[in-house]
């Protein structure tokens, strides 16, 4: 379960949120949904600990995340809006590399499947990734979905450049992830195709 | 946190340092350039007088080894910070300095490693007598991973700061002063027949100093850097 207690954020002289409270239980995915500037990406990073709020905590199965530090880390796997993949590297490279830095090393083989599994064409696995379409980028990194193995998933705009295709089938693994008691934190602007019961949506009104 | 993941984990990252080296090897080539240009430049400046050349050497050498480290360290973070790997890097479950040992190792091999490689060569230009070109290796090969390690530091503090190749000069090359005086000074003192060992002891203690603080104070730098 994942809970945010009390959370405040400014950025520069501008609060973005005050007092926020939410909760997450396994097995469900939350939405933060709102206006550009309301402070969506801030609140996935205080989530994911790269940025410490300003009032309030954040607490993973009852305990501050901060307290629980590197157990913490190891329970998430975190893509920003930025893709997080080396230009000169190939689409394998990337996806291997990715992993052994998060200490889950994946097999080339492992790589190409979670590739394949996006979308991406063998074709592709081995041009530099300078050459890719801002689309297939975003796959690229998108295809640590399908090899990480950690309850928590934050997400920033994981739909951003996807086709309608491959929107499907990230939507899918999402819920394949939720099925097995993971949790997600997705920040978005689209609506996600998933059961009900699975979804929570928060409104940051900025 | 098994050592086996923090071992892959660092492991990964100086792999991919190198590999990325290699696919731009441009850049690294530039810093080596850089080094053989500048050096090369004295002997036309100040003439051909071995006695003169000879006195000059350990200082135009290691101020030409700290200008080349100085050069490439916007290569180090910046990179990382501008696609988002550093995120990850931050986000991993392992412990932030010892990955920021791995990427200075890498930076280390990258533009250190060539420095003390190729400094016989650039010695000879200089007149310097083989025990005074093992002396310079031996300094350089303990001083250039403390350069890497301090200039790991400043680049990581000015991490998204506009302008922040002349910064990370001003905030670093104060600090490394004492390196250049003991690296300059071993070959000096070798030169004069006093032999080098006291000030390679010093460049080894600074050697050891940084590889406890500098992974530490960076790791610091780079957590304020994306907040």
């Amino acid at each position: 379960m994942l809970q945010a207690v009390g959370l405040s954020c400014r950025r520069g002289e501008r609060r973005l949120f005050s007092d926020l409270n939410v909760k997450v239980e396994r097995g469900k995915l939350l939405a933060v949904v709102g206006e550009n500037g309301s402070g969506k990406t801030s609140l996935l990073r205080i989530f994911s600990s790269l940025l410490p709020p300003e009032e309030g905590s954040v607490r993973w199965e009852g305990e501050d995340i901060h307290q629980l530090k590197e157990f913490y880390s190891g329970q998430l796997m975190y893509l920003g809006h930025l893709n997080g993949i080396k230009d000169d590297l190939t689409a394998v490279e990337n996806l291997m590399s990715s992993m052994a830095l998060a200490g889950e090393p994946c097999s080339e083989s492992g790589a190409k499947e979670a590739l394949e599994a996006i979308g991406l064409k063998r074709l592709v696995h081995r041009l530099p990734s300078k050459v890719l379409s801002q689309g297939q980028k975003r796959r690229v990194a998108l295809a640590r979905l399908w090899l990480s193995t950690h309850p928590l998933w934050l997400l920033d705009e994981p739909f951003t450049s996807l086709d309608t295709a491959s929107t499907a089938v990230v939507t899918q693994r999402l819920h394949a992830h939720l099925q097995r008691e993971g949790l997600v934190v997705v920040v978005t602007h689209q609506e996600i195709a998933l059961p009900s019961e699975r979804l929570q949506q928060l409104r940051l009104a900025g | 946190m098994s050592h086996s993941s923090m071992w892959d984990s660092i492991s990964g990252i100086i792999r991919r340092d190198l590999l990325l080296a290699m696919r731009r090897w441009s850049d690294a080539a530039m810093s080596v350039f850089f080094l053989v240009i500048v050096v090369s430049l004295f002997p036309l400046g100040v003439g051909p007088e071995p006695a003169v050349l000879r006195t000059i050497a350990p200082g135009v050498l290691w101020v030409a080894a700290l200008l080349t480290c100085l050069l490439s360290l916007s290569r180090v973070f910046t990179p990382d910070y501008l696609d988002g790997v550093l995120e990850q890097m931050v986000l991993v479950p392992q412990p932030l300095s010892l990955l920021v040992l791995g990427k200075v190792l890498a930076h280390w091999v990258i533009s250190g490693l060539p420095v003390v490689l190729l400094s016989p060569l650039l010695g000879l230009q200089f007149g310097l007598d083989g025990e005074a070109l093992g002396v310079l290796v031996l300094s350089l090969l303990l001083g250039t991973p403390t350069l890497s390690m301090i200039g790991a530091i400043g680049a990581a503090l000015v991490l998204g700061v506009r302008g922040s190749g002349l910064l990370v000069a001003l905030l670093v090359l104060p600090l490394y002063v004492p390196v250049l005086i003991f690296g300059a000074g071993a070959v000096t003192s070798s030169m004069a027949g006093i032999g080098g060992e006291a000030n390679l002891s010093l460049l080894g203690a600074c050697l050891v100093l940084s590889l406890f603080l500098a992974p530490w104070a960076t790791a610091a730098a780079l957590r304020i850097a994306l907040e």
